[in-house]
C-alpha cells in the first residue's frame, strides 16, 4: 500500500527533551513537517484544544487529528512511516523495548524532576536514585538488548531507546551544570553514554 | 505468524487487576495457561527471577522467557497470537488506544487508589480527581474517539476493554467500603453502561474475582491501614492498597 502523503504539525518546545524525541523520529524517518513552537507560560488556544487531557507538548496532529503523549507519539510514527524501524520484529523484542522505554519515564524522569525541584537531603537523594537507576537502565538493555556492533542500543542505526535517550543528553548536560553534580558517568553507562553522544551527532539531529 | 501455544505460565496475584489483564487477554485468545499465585507482600523466588526491576506480579513466562508490565504483556500476547486481534489494525486507532491506557494508569487507577487510601480532606479531593478523570472518559464515549461504540474496541473487547475494566471494578467496591460516589449512572451514563456490558462479558466473569470477595479483600486492607495510620506505619500497606488499585 503506497503510503498516502500526510499533512504533518508538531507543537513543540525548544527545550523538551520529550519535542526533541519526536522532532527527531521524525526527521529520522524523512517525514515532512510543520513545527509550531508554543510558549509554555502562554499556551495557544489549539494547543489547549489539541490536548484538554494533559495541556502539554508534544502533540503531533496529523490530517487535523491530534496525538498527545510522546511514547504514544514515537510509537504511532513507527506504524505509520516504517523506514528505518525504531522497533525490533521480534514480539519478544519489541516487549524488551517497549519495557525499557517505559522505565525511563516510571524510573529516570520522577527524579530529574525531583532535582529540578528539590534541595538539600531531597535533592541528594533525588542524585542518587536517578544514578542507580541509569545503571539498571544500562545493565539491562546491555543483557537483553544490545548486540554489540555500533554505537546505539539498536546497532548501526538508531531505535527507540536510543531516540528517547539521546533526546534526553542536552536537557541532563545542562542539568549537571545548573546542579552541579555529575548524573550520567561513563565509566559506569558506558552503552548510554554512546547512544546519547552519537544520537546528537547525527545529522538529521545537528541540522535546522 | 502464529506460534503454538506452548509453555505459558503466568505469575499474578489473584485481587490484583494488572493480573486480571492478562488473564483475561489470554482467555480471549483462548490460550491455555499455568498460574501461580503469588503473595505481593512477599515475592516468591521465580518472581523475584523473573521481575526483577519491579518485583511485581504480573509476570508472564512463554518459552522459559518473561515478560513484564501489564500493557506491555499484553502487547505481547496480541503480537506472538495474532488470531482474534485486541488492538486496532490502524495506527492513529493504535495510538488513540494507548493514549487511554497510559491515561487509565497515569491519571484514573492512581486518583481511584488514593480514595482507598485517604479519607477527610483528601479523601474529598481524590474522589472529585475521579469524577474529573471520568468525565474526560465519559465525554469520549460520548462525543469523541468511541463515539457510538459498543466496547472501547468496537463491537468487540479491544485492548482498552481489558486495561480499564479489569480495575474499574474497585470503582463499586470502594463506593461501598468507603461509602463514596464514584461512579453514579446519571454522571456518567455511557461509561457506567459500557462497564455493565464489559462485566457482563462471559470470558470477563471467568476473569474478575467475585464482587462479595473484593469487598471482603478491600474491607480487611482498609482496616489494617486504619489502623495502622493511627499508629503512624502503613507504607507496606499503601504498597498493598497501591498495587491492588
Amino acid at each position: 500500500m503506497a503510503d498516502q502523503p500526510k499533512e504533518v504539525k508538531l507543537y513543540g518546545h525548544g527545550f523538551s527533551g520529550y519535542c526533541t524525541m519526536v522532532n527527531s523520529a521524525l526527521k529520522l524517518k524523512g517525514v515532512a513537517f510543520e513545527y509550531v513552537e508554543e510558549d509554555l507560560q502562554n499556551k495557544s488556544e489549539a494547543l489547549l484544544r489539541l490536548n484538554p487531557v494533559y495541556k502539554k507538548v508534544p502533540v503531533l496532529v496529523v490530517d487535523g487529528e491530534p496525538i498527545a503523549e510522546s511514547l504514544v507519539i514515537l510509537q504511532y510514527i513507527d506504524d505509520v512511516w516504517k523506514n528505518p524501524p525504531l522497533l525490533p520484529e521480534d514480539p519478544y523484542q519489541r516487549a524488551k523495548v517497549r519495557f525499557w522505554a517505559d522505565y525511563v519515564y516510571q524510573k529516570l524522569v520522577p527524579p530529574v524532576y525531583r532535582i529540578r525541584t528539590s534541595e538539600g537531603d531531597a535533592r541528594k537523594k533525588a542524585e542518587e536514585e536517578f544514578r542507580a537507576n541509569l545503571i539498571t537502565l544500562e545493565d539491562g538493555v546491555r543483557e537483553e538488548l544490545w548486540s554489540a556492533g555500533g554505537s546505539f542500543i539498536n546497532g548501526e542505526k538508531p531505535g527507540l531507546l536510543d531516540v528517547i535517550m539521546g533526546s534526553c543528553h542536552t536537557g541532563l548536560k545542562y542539568l549537571e551544570d545548573v546542579a552541579g553534580v555529575k548524573l550520567v558517568e561513563k565509566d559506569r553507562t558506558p552503552l548510554l553514554c554512546s547512544c546519547m553522544e552519537a544520537f546528537v551527532e547525527l545529522d538529521v539531529v545537528k541540522g535546522p | 505468524m502464529d506460534q503454538p501455544p506452548s509453555s505459558v505460565k503466568l505469575l499474578g496475584s489473584w485481587a490484583d487487576s494488572h493480573t486480571h489483564r492478562v488473564q483475561l487477554a489470554l482467555k480471549l485468545k483462548g490460550l491455555e495457561f499455568e498460574y501461580q499465585e503469588e503473595d505481593f507482600i512477599n515475592p516468591s523466588p521465580a518472581l523475584l527471577l523473573h521481575n526483577p526491576v519491579y518485583k511485581k506480579v504480573p509476570a508472564l513466562l512463554h518459552g522459559g522467557r518473561s515478560i513484564v508490565e501489564s500493557v506491555v504483556i499484553l502487547q505481547y500476547i496480541d503480537e506472538t497470537w495474532t488470531d482474534n486481534p485486541i488492538m486496532p489494525a490502524d495506527p492513529f486507532e493504535r495510538a488513540v488506544t494507548r493514549f487511554w491506557c497510559h491515561f487509565t494508569d497515569d491519571k484514573l487507577a492512581p486518583a481511584v487508589g488514593l480514595v482507598f487510601s485517604s479519607s477527610g480532606e483528601g479523601q474529598k479531593a481524590a474522589v472529585d480527581q475521579v469524577h474529573e478523570n471520568l468525565k474526560l472518559l465519559e465525554r469520549e464515549l460520548k462525543d469523541g474517539a468511541f463515539k457510538g461504540r459498543r466496547f472501547f474496541g468496537g463491537d468487540k473487547i479491544g485492548l482498552l476493554d481489558i486495561v480499564l475494566g479489569c480495575g474499574s471494578y474497585w470503582l463499586a467496591v470502594f463506593e461501598e467500603v468507603m461509602e463514596v460516589k464514584l461512579i453514579d449512572p446519571e454522571s456518567f451514563p455511557v461509561f457506567h453502561a459500557w462497564l455493565r456490558d464489559f462485566e457482563e462479558q462471559q470470558e470477563v466473569k471467568e476473569t474478575i474475582p467475585a464482587i462479595d470477595r473484593l469487598l471482603e479483600y478491600a474491607r480487611g486492607i482498609r482496616q489494617m491501614m486504619l489502623s495502622l495510620s493511627n499508629s503512624s506505619s502503613s507504607s507496606s500497606i499503601n504498597n498493598a492498597a497501591a498495587s491492588s488499585g
